[in-house]
């Protein structure tokens, strides 16, 4: 896909003007922020059961080549074929083999957030593979050419009616504004596609050692036809999924989805081991787990390794004060919000995502409902202290930095700088103590008062107070 | 006792008098209050922007300018949670220097967070007639637990809350962020205000002034001049605006 990261304030600007945006951003306020805090309480062991989680991600992470050669060794003792890809072209190349390998014309494919890392339906398109997205989301962007806004609601940036404009001119079918509607014509016009595709691709929400099982967490069902139906299955997931035990996923999965959808449990919990085997009445003949690398292996062992704990459940977006601001497109690539912000960077490059390690107020309420608590915040700053190590930033914000650094080092002229800068300001404020403009600050005036000083520091005051004894009791 | 007060920067330079505010009602728990008058900032900004050398630099001054002080007391919950909750990152590599660091650390509070779990204070000086909103800052809330607190003291000074709907969602200042992100800054800022607005209330009362200076901004700009926006320290002190 197109990175567009590097526009972030620009693409921001654009979406705060947007009102159809607005209003569809001020649902997650009571879809998943009120749920996930609803479903969360109604945990009586809940801090504990997130410790867990946590344990279980850290542990997996520390024995990241255990539990993927035990996954392997397991999955293809079950019939299973594990492919190993170090790049996202490697990955499409597979994929590509894989659908010439087996003759195949149409792929179905139920959500996956490492597919648009890949840019997987672009390369499959260009190998004369039809794709088609049969989650309703993803189906919706898929008739709209768009790239998902959020990570486990990508259509959250849509308004329904901007839905039935679309479905109305796609589909060519009376327009619609009833949801239920909007659905049965979307299943309508999927359901042919899920009976004549060669190849279901899917990602996995987290790939068992012990089994060597995949795992996905669906709602609509499409997940269980895509996987079932058509001859061939491609589960494609990030090295970093895996779990050791069913046990410890059972843990994640009581976590996963009251954060991502308030939910308690998904609709579909399926666990995938292996092809069908003789007797099977349903399931693919082949099955293809593709283990993704894509710049996950250079966290591992480093200071951003706890990053790798992510179970993508867009908690941190949600409850972002940001991310609610300007929605998941204007992050510029796959994945928006804090986990975004670390990971854009992170997987693409620094100098291609400048702005989003310091797109945070650092209020931590990601940090604080992350259920595998990742301190992202701590993330971010590790990122922007990498980007100042390296001069990164514009030359006037590190000598700005750097002219007050050294003020501040120096107290008796930082008395004077501050004694001086309270009077100016103060006598910009006017009598009714407001600055409307303030030349080098206007990112702050432009929608905002700067409210005056008082105009003498309070060293200045503390000082006079100490002369004439005022605060001698 | 002896409690240091770190008077922030900010407060230094835009409002003085929540940081003689704090001073009573430190002075009138009887404690003995002193002003380390070459105190300059936290080493927040640099912190965040990512200069950690600086911001070193910045916390090695407050460490020797506050260590001798038996509590070191802020009126923010923002530069208390920066000594507190990351000085110590700041000299992870150091073992001699981290355990002198967290030695501060240990002894630093915010305010409302001193009076109430240290002072355990039982009156206070201030009182307020109107109708309050309490805005919980950040730092405050998330680094420290400051929630309960203010709230508490407040009603002291004779205060009901009317509560928003969100009074633990962020005003969109975060430092620098305000200035270099100022659209989205300010877009936060102004649900901030809508919530307040629909409050009702004669005052919105916080604990940090960076978050003051966001709200009371924007609050004027979208044509509310009435709406006070103080500091706890300013009510509970009973300092008010001139």
């Amino acid at each position: 896909m197109q990175i567009t990261s590097e526009r972030f304030k620009e693409t921001a600007r654009v979406k705060l003007a947007d009102p159809n945006l607005q209003a569809a951003l001020n649902k997650l306020q009571t879809n998943f922020v009120k749920g996930r805090a609803e479903r969360v309480a109604e945990l009586d062991n809940f801090d504990a059961i997130r410790d867990a989680a946590t344990e279980i991600r850290d542990r997996a992470l520390a024995n990241l080549d255990v539990y993927l050669t035990e996954f392997e060794r397991n999955a293809t003792a079950q019939g299973t074929v594990v492919h190993w890809a170090e790049t996202v072209d490697d990955v499409n190349r597979i994929v590509c083999e894989l659908a010439a390998k087996y003759g195949v014309r149409k792929a179905t494919k139920s959500k996956s957030m490492v597919t648009e890392e890949c840019a997987l339906n672009d390369a499959l398109e260009a190998a004369g593979v039809e794709v088609v997205e049969t989650d309703l989301g993803e189906y919706i962007l898929q008739l709209a050419k768009e790239p998902p806004s959020h990570i486990v609601a990508p259509v959250v940036h849509k308004t329904r009616h901007e839905v039935s404009d679309l479905f109305e001119a796609k589909h060519g079918r009376p327009r619609t504004t009833v949801i239920a509607e909007l659905t049965r014509e979307a299943r309508e016009i999927l359901r042919p596609h899920f009976l004549s595709a060669d190849m279901g691709i899917t990602g996995a929400n987290f790939v068992i050692a012990e089994t060597g099982s995949t795992l996905i967490v669906t709602n609509e069902g499409n997940g269980r036809m895509v996987t079932s139906l058509p001859r061939v299955h491609v589960a494609i997931t990030g090295i970093e999924k895996v779990v050791p035990t069913l046990e410890d996923v059972t843990t994640l999965v009581r976590l996963l989805p009251r954060h991502g959808t308030a939910q308690t449990i998904t609709n579909y919990v399926s666990v995938t081991t292996g092809p069908k085997r003789p007797g099977d009445t349903e399931g693919a003949e082949h099955f293809h787990v593709i283990l993704v690398d894509a710049g996950r292996s250079k966290l591992l062992g480093a200071d951003m390794q706890a990053m790798l704990r992510c179970i993508r459940c867009g908690a941190c977006m949600n409850h972002c004060p940001v991310y609610q601001s300007v929605g998941g497109h204007a992050y510029g690539w796959v994945y928006p919000g804090p986990m975004g912000s670390v990971l854009t960077p992170t997987y693409i490059g620094a100098e291609k995502a400048l702005d989003l390690p310091h797109a945070s107020t650092f209020c931590n309420q990601c940090g604080v409902v992350c259920p595998v608590k990742i301190p992202l915040p701590d993330l971010l700053r590790k990122l922007r202290e990498k980007q100042f190590e390296h001069g990164l930033r514009p030359w006037k914000e590190r000598a700005g930095l750097a002219l007050w650094a050294w003020a501040a080092r120096r107290p008796k002229l930082y008395a004077v700088l501050a004694k001086t800068g309270a009077a100016v300001l103060a006598r910009l404020g006017g009598r009714d103590k407001r600055i409307r403009d303030l030349p080098g600050a206007r990112g702050w005036t432009k929608e905002r008062d700067f409210p005056a000083p008082e105009g003498k520091t309070f060293r200045t005051q503390y000082a006079e107070r100490k002369r004439s004894g005022v605060d001698r009791k | 006792m002896k409690v240091g007060l770190f008077v922030t920067c900010l407060v230094d330079l835009v409002r003085p008098r929540i940081g003689f505010a704090a001073l009573k009602l430190l002075e009138g728990e009887g404690c003995e209050v002193v002003v380390p008058q070459s105190q300059t900032c936290c080493g927040q900004p640099a912190y965040n922007s990512g200069d950690r050398a600086s911001a070193r630099a910045l916390a090695r001054k407050v460490v020797a300018e506050f260590e001798a002080c038996e509590y070191v007391v802020a009126p923010s919950g923002s530069c208390a949670g920066m000594i507190r909750t990351h000085y110590p990152d700041l000299f992870r590599d150091d073992p001699d220097e981290l355990a002198r660091v967290e030695r501060v650390c240990a002894k630093t509070y915010e305010l409302t967070d001193f009076l109430v779990n240290v002072l355990r204070v039982e009156q206070v000086p201030g009182r307020f007639g109107g109708t309050v909103t309490y805005h919980d800052s950040c730092a405050g809330l998330r680094e420290l637990g400051v929630k309960a607190q203010p709230r508490a003291l407040l009603g002291k000074a004779g205060v009901t809350i009317s509560e928003m709907t969100q009074p633990e969602q962020c005003c969109g200042f975060g430092g620098t962020f305000a200035v270099k992100f100022g659209d989205i800054s300010s877009h936060i800022a102004e649900r901030k205000c809508e919530d307040i607005a629909a409050c009702g209330v004669d005052a919105v009362v916080l604990g940090d002034l960076g978050c003051m200076m966001n709200i009371e901004g924007r609050l004027r700009r979208r044509g509310d001049t009435t709406t006070s926006v103080l500091h706890v320290a300013e009510v509970l002190a009973g300092v008010g605006e001139n």
